[in-house]
């Protein structure tokens, strides 16, 4: 068929396009290695300057992975949350998926006098906030999903959604009074979202989390593609719809929480993404929305990325301020363009 | 031909149940869907024609009795296995996406395809099937959204083909057409059961055609529900039960109502 050549063709494009971002976001940065150096330091040889090759192998090859993880997942688990709510506009941002996941990390961040000293080490581990944050988003999730089986309008639910991270927050507001200064400045800059400073024991256990919750919707293909028609006509095929659906939310929730646990909230990826892999790819079928979406996911990250760290100014802004710069206006630019709103 | 039975109820009652309480929408329904028949369900509006079909899909349980397909009972399917032997086609609204003719009657092979749901030969020959018998091949790669209101009622029929199920039921498929497209649709119907072997089952409020086109009609009344011929319902007068209206009559002889 012609379009299964042109999607064969557009595959090969963008992975090689992601394959380069991933090196030219290891490559450039706050302080210009050169090429050579950057070169020699990956394949394991050593280059001119030994603190060069600290910050490629310590600092900048994490961040760039902890950027793919991070952009794949939760564009992934946009995909997955937009079919199950047939809503073009879900993400697991607008419903509130990350102030859920910030609710957890404040609790384990902020909430560490209230809660009994013994747990304190386990909840302050990598470990701890992310099964933390994991369940902050599911609860959330499972939450957004009860409203929307009483209120069949889908507009309904992003106002739900975003109901929840007004709540979610004004939690944060009253804990945050009642913790220490230097708490409260660990959860600040967690929050502001940062794909840096993991290390690669954290990268670990990310890339663990982004895999099974991938796994997961891979499994999910097929009901996805049958939720199309709504859930009527899933059953009518054969669908378990209570399993499936479980499925997804497991997915979607493993997906966004470690992903805010590790790298903070980051806003509009999760939305945006799948639309624009739906919108050059031209289908509705799952099976190269997937694909599609995790090449995009993680090549968005990198460039937004990249733009984080601008050469010439020698800072680093935070990621989630960049992806709402971008991700914003994009969505907005999408509603406009197309009017039917295509899910 | 044999017309061997498919789907038996016997002296059913079906409703809801709320709790503790029951609401009885319709008692001792007694009906019987047999291989290349097409069958027409007819009753006024709020009769308790969505709870039967409901009922007789699996979708919830009869109060009593219990429905039999291929001789089990319906609720010993698994959903798989009940996928295999009953497609329906709605007159829900589909969700908004991209899919095309082509991709939307393929989901009709879910059943049948492995956990990734790739299609193989033997599903690409029965989707092809469906498309012809539907008579919408040159559809095929057009989106959904794009075509027509009758065409794409072809198409979810096709999808139901696709599905390969000795029984097929639809709710209200001639609803938004017109008169032209609605003669079409049932024609194909009749087509389709006389062809393939099928039986299709579906509900509607064009009593006229319905009494022209259908093999047998069941005829919903409050407190009745009769299967039989078109013919022999007209003999029996049993129409005249259908509306709690006087002005409303039917008229044996030219086999359609009439507003006195």
């Amino acid at each position: 068929m012609n379009t299964h050549k042109r999607n064969t063709i557009l595959f090969f494009f963008f992975a090689t396009v992601l394959v380069l971002l991933f090196f030219m976001n290891i490559s450039f940065g706050s302080i210009s290695i050169p090429f050579k150096d950057v070169a020699t330091s990956l394949t394991g040889g050593q280059a001119s300057k030994t603190t060069w090759e600290y910050i490629i192998m310590n600092y900048r090859l994490p961040k760039a992975i902890t950027a793919i993880l991070a952009g794949m997942g939760l564009s992934i688990s946009g995909l997955l949350m937009q079919t199950l709510f047939r809503n073009p506009l879900a993400g697991p941002y607008v419903l509130g998926l990350s102030s859920g996941a910030s609710l957890g990390v404040a609790f384990v961040i902020l909430g560490a006098g209230i809660l009994p000293a013994f747990l304190t080490p386990f909840l302050l581990s990598a470990y701890g906030v992310v099964i933390a944050s994991t369940i902050g988003s599911s609860l959330v999730l499972l939450a957004v999903l009860f409203v929307s089986q009483k209120l069949r309008d889908t507009m309904a639910i992003l106002i739900v959604g975003l109901m929840f991270g007004s709540f979610t927050s004004a939690i944060v507001g009253v804990l945050s009074y009642m913790s220490t200064a230097e708490q409260l400045q660990k959860f600040t800059f967690w929050s502001m979202g940062s794909l840096g400073n993991l290390s690669w024991t954290s990268v670990f256990v990310l890339a663990v989390c982004v895999i099974i919750g991938l796994i997961l919707s891979v499994v999910s293909i097929k009901p996805l593609n049958a939720l199309l028609l709504g859930e009527n006509y899933a059953r009518s095929l054969g669908l378990n719809y209570q399993k499936s659906r479980l499925i997804i939310i497991v997915a979607t929730s493993v997906l966004a929480g470690s992903i805010t646990a590790f790298a903070g909230p980051i806003a509009f990826v999760g939305l945006a993404v799948p639309h624009l892999a739906k919108l050059i790819f031209q289908t509705s079928n799952h099976t190269i929305l997937f694909w599609s979406t995790l090449i995009f996911g993680g090549s968005i990250m990198l460039i937004c990325d990249l733009l984080s760290e601008i050469p010439s100014l020698n800072l680093s802004l935070p990621i989630n301020a960049i992806t709402s710069i971008i991700g914003a206006p994009m969505v907005i630019w999408l509603l406009v363009r197309k009017q039917k709103m295509i899910g | 031909m044999e017309h061997a039975i498919l789907l038996e109820a016997s002296k059913i009652s079906i409703g809801y149940s709320h709790k503790k309480e029951s609401v009885v929408v319709a008692a001792d329904v007694s009906i019987a869907l047999k291989t290349g028949k097409l069958i027409a369900l007819i009753g006024s509006n709020g009769i308790g024609k969505s709870t039967l079909l409901k009922t007789i899909t699996g979708i919830q349980k009869p109060l009593s009795g219990e429905v039999l397909l291929l001789q089990k009972n319906i609720s010993s399917y698994n959903s798989l296995a009940l996928a295999k032997n009953l497609s329906i086609v709605l007159t829900e609204k589909l969700p908004p996406s991209n899919l095309t003719v082509y991709e939307l009657i393929a989901l009709g092979r879910q059943p049948y395809t492995n956990w990734i749901g790739k299609l193989s030969a033997e599903d690409s020959d029965k989707i092809n099937e469906a498309m012809q018998l539907t008579q919408i091949s040159h559809l095929a790669d057009k989106k959904h959204y794009e075509i027509s209101d009758g065409q794409l009622q072809k198409v979810l029929i096709a999808r139901a083909l696709a599905q390969d199920t000795p029984l097929i039921i639809l709710d209200e498929p001639t609803t938004h057409l017109d008169l032209l497209h609605k003669v079409a649709l049932l024609k194909l119907l009749k087509k389709l059961t006389h062809e393939t072997g099928k039986c299709i089952l579906f509900s509607t409020h064009d009593i006229d055609m319905a009494i022209q086109m259908s093999d047998e009609m069941i005829i919903m009344t409050p407190g009745n529900v009769v299967q039989d011929e078109p013919c022999n319902l007209i003999k029996k007068g049993s129409f005249n039960t259908l509306f709690k209206d006087e002005h409303i009559v039917f008229d044996a002889e030219k086999g359609k109502f009439v507003i006195s």
